[in-house]
């Protein structure tokens, strides 16, 4: 898409406050309306965007395969120690409020760090999923159109 | 500091959890052989908890753990009472059996690059019939029969390799499977609208005063009609044949043995726990519904599969007609009907999972699996055949095997409810099976090996001690009976009581 300068440009500009927007939406989910699936798709919506405008060699070069495949399951893992930090400290499983002194301020990183954990994974995940059907070859090259 | 037992509820589906995207990050250490040890442990971890669980259950009662401390019925809840503690047992035990034999089929079967992400989706698909099993919330039950199916279509799917029909079969699965748990969850959706609570406990409270309410009518027939297609019960088994005949064998046997078990459990729940006989549109569903769609299962499944030439998939039929059987158990709903209908949960996981074993086995020397291409096999391979004829006589209820204790305790129940017509049916069913499991022994030792066939070898020990494990489970549960019957028992006992 080398010759659509209106989209590059647009893009550009759009990319940087679609990702800021991902991130309201990840950290502001405990106030407001939000969390991290929401924002785990937004935030993957912004590299969907560039794969689509700077083709999908360009993107594997901004997050490569293996980065992917490293993600999707590090926030689970996330997810699943912040569950496991309760059960050792002293309460049940998913416990927030022995995460820190008080059970306020507990239940308060809890929830950061499990949304946190569920914003990586769903943004891999989205990525990983467009990438399996535009990685595939194409039928018809872009010179051709 | 940590009471590590009190945890126990949550470890055995929490260790499950996070170990399947511990395995993912073995992609970059690139190793096989690790990423099937670390199943295995995990599976053997499971199978330990639902020991301890179950034994803890038989002697204290039931237990109820509290998610992030949250008390039920706000909180997720894990309740374990003696039928999941036996379900856990099930589930486990047949994982922990499976993957040791697992790994030479599936180096054989799976592409070497995907041996991995197989065994992640593995654990997966452990963590989900685990967590259905154990929870006591109902809306969890929904989230892990997903994660449960979501896992089985894809593993399915990785069939592939050996015949491409395992993508339509997976396909078909996603399709039918997704359209009973969207069933079930609209149910549950009608219930919550009605009562405001996702406790099971607190829903079989709440639902006790609503019995003429139509919402809870309509909520009943979804959630019923939802778990029936996922337990494959007649009309709704279409799904079940291919996927367990294209599926990579490891698979063929899990999910054969547990993934309509832990359907049928939660069917149970929902039955007897949640609504109970006191219903009126229970005993109608049961005797006017469940009856007839269990006779005819267990005869379509049968005769269904005395066509077939695949054997695997003559097996898939089979289990269309075992379903039938517990489910004419639960249609009696009287105590020993349900204790067969429980047995039979238990000892067709043992026989269905030693058959597929069995057909794995095959699998790895031949290939193809065809009464054709077994011709002969039977001297060559003496192991694996002995095996096979001792699971079909399970299969068919010969005395001293499993088969024969269920069958004898769901005959026990039609005669309390004097249903006898039913006898001669259910004779007739194991009289099918002798023709079916005949086929094979016919193939297998009556006619000669083509000429040119190269000789083929018995498998190695690796895939025969776990096969030989199950057989001697199915002879050992068959004598020494009244341990599963205790408990069978004991599970239907208090189904019963539930009910308000």
């Amino acid at each position: 898409m080398r010759h659509h300068l209106v989209l590059r440009v647009i893009a550009k500009m759009l990319i940087p406050f679609i990702l800021l927007f991902g991130l309201y939406v990840q950290f502001h989910g405990d106030f407001g309306p939000g969390g991290g699936f929401q924002a785990g798709v937004i935030f993957a919506a912004a590299f969907i965007l560039y794969a689509l405008v700077f083709g999908d060699n360009q993107a594997r070069k901004v997050i490569p395969d293996k980065a992917l495949i490293l993600l999707v399951p590090l926030g689970l893992i996330l997810y699943a120690v912040t569950g496991f930090y309760g059960l050792v400290f002293g309460g049940n499983f998913l416990d927030y409020n022995v995460l820190l002194n008080s059970p306020k301020a507990g239940q308060h990183i809890g929830i950061f760090l499990v949304e946190l954990g569920v914003g990586i994974t769903v943004a891999a995940v989205m990525i990983s999923i467009f990438r399996a059907y535009a990685g595939r070859t194409r039928a018809i090259d872009d010179e051709d159109w | 500091m940590t009471n590590w037992l009190h945890h126990i509820p949550i470890l055995i589906v929490a260790v499950p959890l996070i170990s399947a995207p511990i395995c993912v990050l073995f992609t970059f250490g690139a190793n096989r052989k690790a990423a099937w040890l670390w199943t295995l442990l995990v599976s053997w971890f499971a199978f330990l908890c639902s020991i301890y669980l179950l034994n803890y259950v038989l002697e204290n009662g039931q237990i109820s753990y509290h998610l992030g401390s949250w008390k039920p019925p706000l909180g997720i809840e894990y309740r374990i009472d003696v039928i999941n503690a036996f379900v856990l047992l099930l589930v486990s035990g047949i994982s922990a059996i499976a993957v040791p034999f697992g790994r030479l089929v599936v180096d054989r079967e799976i592409e070497p690059d995907r041996q991995i992400l197989f065994y992640t989706t593995y654990l997966l698909c452990l963590t989900g019939l685990l967590g259905v099993t154990i929870t006591g919330d109902a809306f969890n039950i929904f989230v892990f029969l997903e994660i449960s199916s979501l896992s089985s279509y894809v593993l399915i799917a990785m069939g592939v390799r050996s015949d491409r029909r395992a993508l339509t079969a997976a396909y078909n699965y996603l399709i039918l499977g997704t359209i009973g748990a969207t069933f079930f969850v609209i149910g549950l959706g009608f219930l919550y609208m009605v009562t405001g609570t996702l406790n099971i406990m607190d829903l079989s409270d709440r639902v006790t005063h609503l019995a003429d309410n139509k919402a809870v009518h309509a909520g009943y027939a979804f959630i019923i009609i939802g778990l029936a297609l996922k337990m494959a019960l007649f009309p709704m088994h279409v799904w079940l044949p291919n996927s367990y005949t294209y599926a990579p064998s490891l698979i063929s046997i899990f999910l054969a043995a547990t993934a309509t078990k832990v359907s049928i459990y939660v069917l149970l729940r929902f039955l007897f726990t949640v609504f109970g006989v006191s219903f009126d549109f229970i005993p109608l569903t049961l005797i006017f519904i469940f009856l007839p769609l269990a006779i005819i299962a267990i005869f379509f499944g049968s005769i269904g599969a005395i066509f077939q030439t695949n054997i695997k998939r003559l097996f898939a039929y089979s289990s269309v007609a075992q379903i039938g059987y517990i489910a004419i158990g639960i249609a009696l709903s009287n105590t020993i009907g349900l204790t067969a209908a429980i047995l039979h949960i238990f000892n067709h996981a043992l026989i269905k999972g030693a058959l597929f074993m069995a057909a794995g086995c095959l699998v790895y020397r031949v290939g193809k699996l065809t009464t054709d291409s077994i011709r002969g096999l039977g001297k060559e391979m003496p192991w694996t055949f002995s095996a096979l004829v001792l699971a079909g006589l399970s299969l068919i209820g010969i005395p001293t095997t499993v088969g024969f204790i269920s069958k004898w305790y769901l005959i026990l129940g039609i005669m309390e409810n004097g249903w006898w017509p039913l006898i001669p049916l259910i004779v007739m069913g194991s009289l099918l099976a002798v023709v079916y499991m005949w086929k094979i022994i016919e193939a297998a030792y009556f006619f000669q090996a083509p000429q040119d066939r190269v000789p083929v070898k018995e498998v190695p020990l690796e895939l025969l001690i776990p096969l030989w494990i199950l057989i001697g489970c199915n002879f050992y549960f068959g004598i020494q009976a009244d341990i599963t019957i205790g408990i069978s028992n004991e599970a239907a006992t208090s189904l019963l009581d539930h009910s308000p």
